[in-house]
Formats: C-alpha cells, structure tokens, sequence
C-alpha cells in the first residue's frame, strides 16, 4: 500500500473549468437519464450522483488518444470526455436499441459490460495485448466494490501482474452494491488491500476529490506506461443514488449516513476549492452549466431520434451469419414490414458470404 | 501421422503464417502442453508469442477477448473440456457476445482448443463431453474433429476464423493415425461430412463416436447385409442441416450418437432438426444413443456409459425392424 499525495492542487484555470464541466455533466446526465426512464423512454439507467469525481478524475488522467477504457455501466455516465457521440450511443444504448452497444470509431473504450467483474480479464488481455504490440496505450478499467468479490477480478489482476500489463483498475468505493454494505463483501480492511495477493501495489483515495483521484491515475498511468505494471487504486465515495431505477435504498441506506455524505459532496468540493483559488466564481459556475445543459439536450434529443429496426435484432452475431440467423431475420423483417415494404431478408454482416450455410473463414 | 501431430503441425504453420497469432494456456509452453500439442512451440516462436498462463481459466478466455481488441489473434487451450466449466461466463456471456454487444466494432478471432473424451480412464471432469451448452450459445462456431485430416483442415479454419472457435479434441483419436495432405489443407467450418453412404440407415456422430459408428455400420452390413451410412457432423454450430436432412432422406432410418449424457444433448437439436424437415422421408422412429445421463462416470465404470459398438448394433437393429 502506498500514501497518495494529495496536497498537489490545481492552478490552470483552463483544465479546471474541464474538470468542472465534466463534473457537471455526468451529474445532470445521471438527473437527466433518471427522469428519461421514468418518462419510460430509457428501459435502465444506473445514477452516478456523488461519485462523479472517481470517474472523472480518472479518466481525466489518460491520454484519451492512446489509452483505453473498460467501462462496467455506472462509470459509464462520466465518460463525457469521449465525445458526444459517444455519449449519444450511451442513450440509445440505455434506451434498449440494439445499436446502442457500438462505440464510435476511433473512440478507445470497450461496450458497456454488464455482468460483475467480467471486463477485467477483457482489460487485461487488451492491456497485455498492447504491450505485445508495442503500442503506448494503457488500459483504464473500473469496477465496483461488490465486483472485487468476484474470481474474475482476482484472475485479471494476477494474470496482469505476472504480464506487467499497463492496466489500471479504479475500483470505485461507493459504499453499496444493491442492498449490500461494504462490510458484508469483504472482510479485508480495504478494498485497495487485495492488490497484496496480486503482488501489485494497491492504492486507496479519496474519490470525492477530483484532483486527488487525478494525481493517483496519472502516477498509476506512469507506472503502467514504463512497463513497470498494474495499479490498483480505491476510490472511497458514496453511492448518493439508488442502484438503478428498479431499486429504492431507502429499505437499507440509513439516512444520517446519506446526509454525511451529502455535506462531502464532490462538486460542492471542488467548486469551494476553485473558487478560494481564484479560478472560479458563480458567473462562471452558472455559464459551464448552461453549456453542459445544452450538449447533454442535443444528445438526448438526437438519441431518443435514432429509429428502431426491429430486424437489426439479428445483426452481427457471426461475421458472415448463418442460414438459421438469416431464416429468423427474415421472420422478424416480414412481421415488422408493412404490407406493401418489400421484404429484405438479406441481413447487415460485417463480411457477407454468398454461403450463408456456414461461418465465414479466410482462406 | 497422428491427429496430435497435426494439430501440432497446424498450430507452428498458422503461427508462422500470421504473426498476430499468439498461444496461452496452462503449460503449452516450456512442457508443450500435457498431451504435447504444443510442443516445440515455443522454441520456434518464442516468449513473446507464447505464454504458460496462470492457473485460471476465465482470464485464459477472457484476456484473448481483450488481446483481441488489441488486434491479436488468441489461440487459448483449456487442459480439458470439462475445466472450461470454470470459464464458462466467459465463452458464454462475453467471448461469444463481443460482436453482437459492440455491432460489429469489435470482434474476437479466438480459438479455444480442449482435449475431451471418455475411455481412457481420466478421473472426473477429464473426460466430460461440453460440447451441447457451448452449441447453445448464438455467435459461437463449435467444432469435433474425428480424425488427424480433419483435424487439420478444420484448426486450419478456426485460427482463421473472424469469430469464435471452440474446437474439441477427441483424447482416444489423439494417437490414431490417418492420412494428412501434404501443405495447406483447409477443411470449411458448418459443414458436415459423409463418411460413406447407406441405403438403410444413416449413423450421424462426431468426435470418437464416429469410429464406433464405422464399426457399427460394418457390423450391420456382416451380421444382416444392411447398406448403413454414416456422417460426421464435425461442426455443431453452425451445422450442416442439407447433408443430413439428404442423409436421412436416402436413408429413410436414423441413429444418432453422441458421448455427452443423453438428455438435452445435441442429438436432440439434430433429431428436432431431422423431424421438422426429413419427416415425410422417415420409416422408423430416429433413435439416440447417448452416453448415461450422470456427470463423468468413474473409470471403472465408464463403458457401461459411453456408447460402443453394441448399443449402436442394437439401435440399429432396432431402427431396420420397426
């Protein structure tokens, strides 16, 4: 275990106000996206309310033109910094439409994984795999602290520090997963602790601190990037939300503790701390949010625009498909068609093959 | 040559003609695998295309996922099929689902090989036919080789593959030898192959049980001059439905044999299959023989289990008698 410095603060005005638009955003996507699915236009949405600096510190650390990104699906919300296509795809995506799932090209971040733990081999081998190609990219992962419980993330870990792999995995602390407090997961002290068994150094922050959760990635990036291996970082924060829409914590969150975490909040913080800086004012608070208003309203607008196919359901499960998939697409294409709609039952492959009786191979 | 020095053979031609391929698994390196599949792989191609991975098989499958968005191409060996239970979530939920999950951005040219197969006396979870959950699961490409030929032609392919393979290697043909041609050999996946025709009745089978299935025909054209076929379905998922629907049609009676347990086995998917689209062309009842529905029977007991020559003989009597 390692001490984290955490007395390095900010002076560039300019990366402050990224740091804090980015904050904002993930807070009002996470508002926002709670209210799309009451409205029932999104099917799930999983709130990062209160813990947007873990993520966006983090993430905010990389070189988003060489680094990787292995989101599970809360983390997700704070990836603004990938672009507002990305973040469109995000909304069609919690929308239920089979597009939603395809990150943009160029765009370095892996779907969205929604079994526990079970991205953190996939950021293993893509971080092995990096290395083995000699490209400068790390890999950024992020996880739970339910999902440490999982054999999948103890596998990646081992096998990522045998490799040297340039991995990072934040793992964020929020206190819960579901109903299940800290304490009932794990009886080791911290969560930063069970990088000891992976023999990688394990490192614990306070994930309401943007600038500190910043300063720990970018070490833990260095580490990686010089072949020197994994890092394990716990980022402490507080699940502020309910789990997703179907969850109500108000069964099992005592709420003394859900006022203590509110007076930490992590924009409050932040926004406190540039403004005795000198870097901020309300003026300034009051125009990032209305820009971050306005790009997280066109992205909404353009996703909940994206038309449903309902053939699109049997798209790219193989390369060249098969004739069983064809047969079922052009099931779905002749009861979703309207009568007069020519049937097209030639279904979208990545590498169409004129037989579609068998799998597609190189020769 | 043997269907192991095929594989072996395979594996050194497809690493020296694509250098994304890499190797991992637990000992294929330094110790050449535990059957010697690999062996002599790493001499040739090194530490950096070659790795002894640690002891887990969920980050065995779920790092090539990764390695494959980095570009590579994964080939992973699982010990024995029945370990690959222990990385199941993974071919399943993730391996199998990348292209579909992510449209088509990413995809993963995975092969994952694993020994499998009864009657050589391995103790539990060694010798478990898994090839009926993993022939459930849409995206996969499943595949059973019988012999050292096809062995070759269809691992040929795997690697090849855009997407991925699960390719199970019968432990009893591993040593029995048959004729390899000479340079590059591919054999296509999904299709299926007529090992010879019949009039009577056609055995579909794959993996070990189509020897039994060869000797089971020879025993029936000996014992009552039965003019009976046999097919080799060699890939699972996807299958060739026209050349055993054909099969079934000329035949008109069917026996299909697998050494995976009985209930919910893949004999079923290929007999539902036959019914929906050979029926009118049937005249007996399709009969199944299977392996016992318990898990790995214990060694002593396993060929009270597996299917044999015997309970072929007798479904196929059976099948010619209705």
């Amino acid at each position: 275990m390692t001490d984290v410095d955490t007395t390095a603060r900010i002076t560039d005005p300019e990366f402050a106000s990224v740091l804090m638009a980015d904050l904002l955003f993930t807070r009002r996507a996470s508002e926002r996206f709670w209210n799309l699915q009451r409205q029932g236009r999104l099917t799930t949405v999983a709130p990062l309310t209160g813990q947007e600096a873990a993520v966006v510190g983090a993430v905010r650390a990389l070189d988003l033109e060489t680094d990787w990104l292995v989101p599970y699906y809360r983390d997700v919300t704070g990836f603004g910094a990938l672009g507002d296509e990305f973040m469109e795809q995000l909304v069609v995506y919690w929308r239920g439409h089979p597009d939603g799932g395809r990150i943009p090209e160029g765009v370095r971040c892996l779907p969205v994984q929604i079994s526990l733990g079970t991205q953190l081999p996939h950021a293993a081998g893509l971080a092995w795999g990096l290395a083995l190609r000699d490209d400068p990219g790390v890999v950024c992962t992020f996880l739970g602290d339910g999902a440490t419980s999982e054999g999948d993330f103890y596998e990646a870990i081992n096998l990522a520090g045998v490799q040297r792999a340039p991995l990072i995995v934040v793992c964020i602390n929020n206190g819960w997963a579901i109903s299940t407090p800290t304490t009932r997961q794990t009886a080791a002290e911290t969560f930063a602790a069970k990088a000891v068994a992976a023999g990688i150094p394990g490192v614990r922050v306070d994930g309401n601190d943007v600038l500190a959760v910043l300063d720990a990635t970018r070490t833990a990036r260095l580490r990686a990037a010089a072949g020197d291996g994994p890092t394990l970082i716990e980022a402490v924060t507080y699940r502020m939300g309910a789990h997703t829409n179907s969850d109500d914590p108000t069964r099992y969150v005592p709420d003394d503790e859900l006022q203590d975490w509110r007076r930490r909040d992590p924009i409050e913080r932040f926004r406190t701390e540039l403004q005795r800086a000198g870097l901020w004012d309300d003026e300034r608070h009051a125009a990032t949010a209305a820009t971050v208003e306005a790009r997280l309203e066109g992205i909404i607008d353009r996703a909940l625009a994206r038309e449903v196919v309902p053939a699109a359901a049997l798209d790219h499960v193989t390369a060249a498909g098969d004739a069983r998939t064809a047969a079922q697409r052009a099931e779905i294409v002749a009861r979703s068609a309207p009568d007069d709609a020519p049937d097209d039952a030639s279904g979208a492959h990545d590498a169409p093959d004129e037989d579609t009786g068998v799998v597609s191979w190189r020769a | 040559m043997t269907m192991l020095a095929a594989i072996r053979e395979t594996i050194v031609d497809e690493m020296a003609r694509d250098d994304r391929v890499v190797l991992l698994g637990e000992d294929v390196g330094v110790n050449g695998g535990v059957f010697r599949a690999t062996d002599g792989v790493l001499e040739r191609f090194g530490p950096r295309r070659v790795f002894d991975t640690p002891l887990a098989e969920a980050v065995i499958v779920g790092a090539s996922v990764g390695l494959s968005a980095a570009g590579l191409v994964p080939l992973a060996e699982i010990q024995f099929a029945g370990f690959s239970l222990q990385a199941y979530h993974q071919v399943v939920g993730q391996l199998a689902r990348m292209r579909y999950r992510s449209r088509g951005r990413f995809h993963c040219p995975v092969t994952v090989r694993a020994p499998y197969g009864g009657g050589v006396r391995t103790p539990e979870l060694h010798p478990d036919s898994v090839e009926g959950p993993y022939a459930h699961a849409p995206g996969l490409t499943v595949v059973v080789p019988s012999n050292a030929s096809d062995a070759r032609g269809l691992l040929t392919s795997a690697i090849r593959s855009e997407d991925p393979v699960l390719f199970f290697e019968p432990i009893p043909c591993y040593r029995t030898t048959g004729e390899v041609p000479d340079g590059e050999h591919v054999v296509p996946l999904g299709r299926a192959e007529v090992v010879r025709e019949g009039d009577d009745a056609v055995v579909i089978a794959w993996g070990a049980m189509v020897d039994v299935a060869r000797a089971a025909s020879d025993a029936a054209r000996d014992a009552r001059g039965a003019s009976v076929g046999v097919v080799d379905l060699r890939t699972l998922r996807p299958f060739d439905t026209e050349t055993i629907v054909r099969a079934a049609e000329r035949a008109g009676r069917v026996v299909v044999v697998h050494e995976a347990p009985l209930t919910a086995g893949f004999g079923a998917e290929v007999v539902a299959t036959l019914q929906e689209e050979a029926f009118y062309s049937l005249e007996a009842p399709i009969k199944r023989v299977a392996g016992y529905d318990v898990g790995s029977p214990p060694p002593l007991v396993e060929d009270w289990c597996r299917p044999d020559v015997t309970r072929v003989v007798a479904a196929l009597d059976a099948t010619l008698d209705a």
